[in-house]
């Protein structure tokens, strides 16, 4: 540029100045625009920035399998598909429908009716699905049709476990038994994790864990299911043939305290719980209260013989048979002038108990039943157990002392005498090793008192039906009139029988209590006794457990060589 | 000086490549792991449904009723069984 043209275009000074504040005026806005985005909206634009790659997703746990004590499945999740549509999406042609209905085989009315109420944003269609039906039904294209994984619950033991493993609902969550019981256990804990995803919707990159998901644990019962079909298969029969309401049974290990076998009846389908009701759904070992009578003989006559003012041949006069106390008067159904304290229990004898109890000092024996659980629920962590009930010794009535959970009392409370005197808790997952207990009885007690109880089911015992073959078994009947409106129904029993076998060594207990036999025969020794007799046997087979008694058939016990008891 | 300059230049073009083909590297392996995993949990949802029907056909009632029906098969008679113990032979 030369001089001349540059005299000849002189141009104002203010321009070059409006054009350089103008340029920093511009500058310092953009700086201002930019510390306002990077500084005090940062958060909201990355926010934004993040919606449009990265995902959180949600990464679900499957719950927990419930196995036997050998590892065979009792409980397993499998996932399924549940379909549903958006009502106002779905414009389906009536052949559309008429195909839908029939895959997912629900009623085409009712289809029509859901698809028709355009009110509502979401309507389930079918729950539950398997994924072979929702792959066909994803197949057919269908607008405004979805569906999301679920899980659902399948019990391959079936009526068999039910009571015991219970069940969960549509939402996974445990509802009944172990299911609910150790539902933390089982559920495990759904996590979450912020991925990067690609525009192809493939995870590209993992961006943070924000929590760490944990599959549910599998949780294995101590149930044996063998020894559990068996017990259900033998309780069925037996409450089909003596028409009775219910029934239930327990066997548990006495060297560890594990629970083999609780079975109930009625039961019901737990793959199907269409049709329920309040019984099938009890479980009545551990739910139901009652008073043990007989079948708790042995425990106080273990504690008069612990007391040392006893031997086992120590007589004790029963005449005539009858014995009233605060207005009720006990009866023996085979009144004897004078019995032996063996014989009290082999006769079940309810005046020589009772005088027995009478003698013994209260405290003592409040003092034992509370430390074998009496008057407190079962410590084993399943719901609804029955605190059962225990009167301060104060305030003893001497016809109901104690009430406690069904099955689970009458078994426990043999325990002690199966083991040496050693109470051990009970269990119903598997802890595979043996169980220390406390000391509640001397061993002499213990032994005494199980020789007792031999004798009661040998003939002219109460529960010769008891016996099996190769084994030697010793064990109590029960035959207790039914509570009902706070006395005591006439004929309204409940049946009962607890043994333990081999005597020599035991390894068993079973309990099997039937509720109100109706045909005809109640004693405890004819209608529950063969059940425990079954049971016992195939249990004994099955654990492979040494015989320790001649292997000659059993005959079953002629007229007169059984004893009967009323209570 | 511009000579160096220029081979820093050249190192940062190849460094920035490497990066990215590493970057797409990585991604390619993740969503194959994440395939794996995918994988992983569908074998494990055939493995429990494998043994749902296991223990559905193995059904103690059901091998029972097959046992003693189809098969004509009773349990061994006690008197012809012996137990032995593990310690004595």
């Amino acid at each position: 540029m030369s001089a001349a043209a540059q005299a000849l275009v002189r141009l104002p000074v203010w321009r070059a100045r409006f054009v350089l504040a103008a340029l920093v005026g511009a500058f310092a806005l953009l700086v201002a625009r930019s510390i306002y985005l990077q500084a005090m909206k940062t958060d909201f634009l990355q926010e934004k920035g993040d919606a449009r790659y990265s995902r959180l997703l949600e990464v679900p746990a499957t719950r927990g399998r419930i196995l036997d004590r050998n590892g065979d499945a009792l409980a397993v999740s499998t996932p399924v598909k549940s379909i549903w549509a958006i009502p106002a999406d779905a414009g389906l042609s009536s052949k559309q429908k008429k195909t839908l209905a029939s895959l997912l085989s629900i009623d085409g009315r009712e289809l029509e009716k859901k698809l028709s109420d355009a009110s509502r944003d979401f309507v389930y269609l079918k729950r539950q699905v398997s994924p072979e039906i929702a792959e066909s039904v994803l197949a057919l294209g269908l607008p405004g049709v979805h569906q999301h994984a679920e899980h659902r619950r399948y019990y391959p033991g079936g009526e068999v476990t039910a009571q015991v493993i219970g069940f969960t609902g549509v939402d996974d969550a445990g509802q009944e038994g172990v299911e609910l019981a150790h539902q933390a256990t089982l559920a495990g804990k759904p996590g979450s994790r912020r991925v990067i995803k690609d525009r192809l919707g493939r995870i590209v990159e993992d961006v943070e864990a924000i929590r760490a998901g944990e599959d549910g644990k599998d949780l294995a019962l101590s149930i044996d299911s063998k020894i559990q079909s068996l017990a259900f298969g033998a309780l069925k029969a037996a409450v089909e043939q003596h028409r009775a309401k219910a029934g239930a049974a327990v066997a548990l290990d006495v060297a560890s305290g594990e629970i083999l076998a609780l079975v109930n009846v009625p039961s019901y389908n737990p793959n199907n719980r269409a049709r329920l009701n309040g019984a099938q759904l009890r479980n009545r070992v551990i739910t139901d209260l009652f008073e043990p009578g007989s079948t708790l003989k042995p425990f106080t006559i273990a504690l008069a013989l612990e007391t040392g003012q006893i031997t086992p041949a120590t007589r004790i006069a029963t005449a005539p048979g009858r014995l009233t106390l605060a207005g009720y008067t006990i009866r023996d159904v085979h009144p004897a002038a004078e019995l032996s304290v063996a014989q009290v229990l082999q006769k079940s004898s309810n005046v020589g108990a009772a005088k027995l109890a009478l003698a013994l000092p209260r405290e003592a024996m409040w003092d034992l039943y509370r430390r074998v659980g009496f008057g407190a629920p079962p410590q084993l962590g399943f719901p609804g157990a029955a605190a059962g009930r225990l009167r301060h010794h104060r305030g003893w009535r001497p016809i109901e002392q104690a009430s406690m959970a069904y099955g689970h009392g009458l078994s426990v409370s043999l325990v002690p005498l199966a083991r040496d005197g050693e109470l051990v808790a009970l269990s119903l997952v598997k802890t595979g090793a043996g169980a220390s207990g406390d000391k509640v009885l001397s061993a002499e007690s213990a032994r005494a008192v199980r020789a007792m109880l031999e004798l009661a089911v040998q003939p002219g015992g109460t529960g010769p039906r008891a016996r099996i073959m190769g084994w030697r078994v010793a064990g109590k009947t029960g035959t207790a009139h039914k509570q009902e409106n706070g006395g005591y129904a006439a004929d309204k029993y409940l049946a009962s029988f607890v043994g333990f076998a081999p005597a020599s060594a035991p390894r068993l207990v079973v309990a099997v209590m039937i509720d109100e036999p109706a045909a005809g025969q109640h004693y405890g020794g004819t209608v529950a006794a063969p059940v425990f007799a079954q049971v016992m046997q195939g249990a004994l087979r099955l654990l492979a457990v040494p015989h320790d008694a001649p292997l000659e058939p059993i005959p079953l016990p002629g007229e007169g060589e059984e004893a009967k008891e009323s209570t | 000086m511009a000579k160096l300059n220029l081979l820093l230049l050249a190192v940062l073009v190849a460094c920035a490549l490497g990066l990215v083909t590493s970057q797409h590297k990585a991604r390619k392996l993740f969503s194959e792991l994440e395939r794996e995993h995918g994988r992983a949990r569908e074998l494990d949802v055939e493995y429990g449904r494998l043994q749902l029907e296991a223990s559905t056909w193995g059904l103690h009632s059901r091998v029972e009723r097959i046992a003693t029906g189809t098969l004509g098969m009773r349990p061994a008679d006690p008197r012809r069984t012996r137990v032995v113990s593990r310690d004595s032979r």
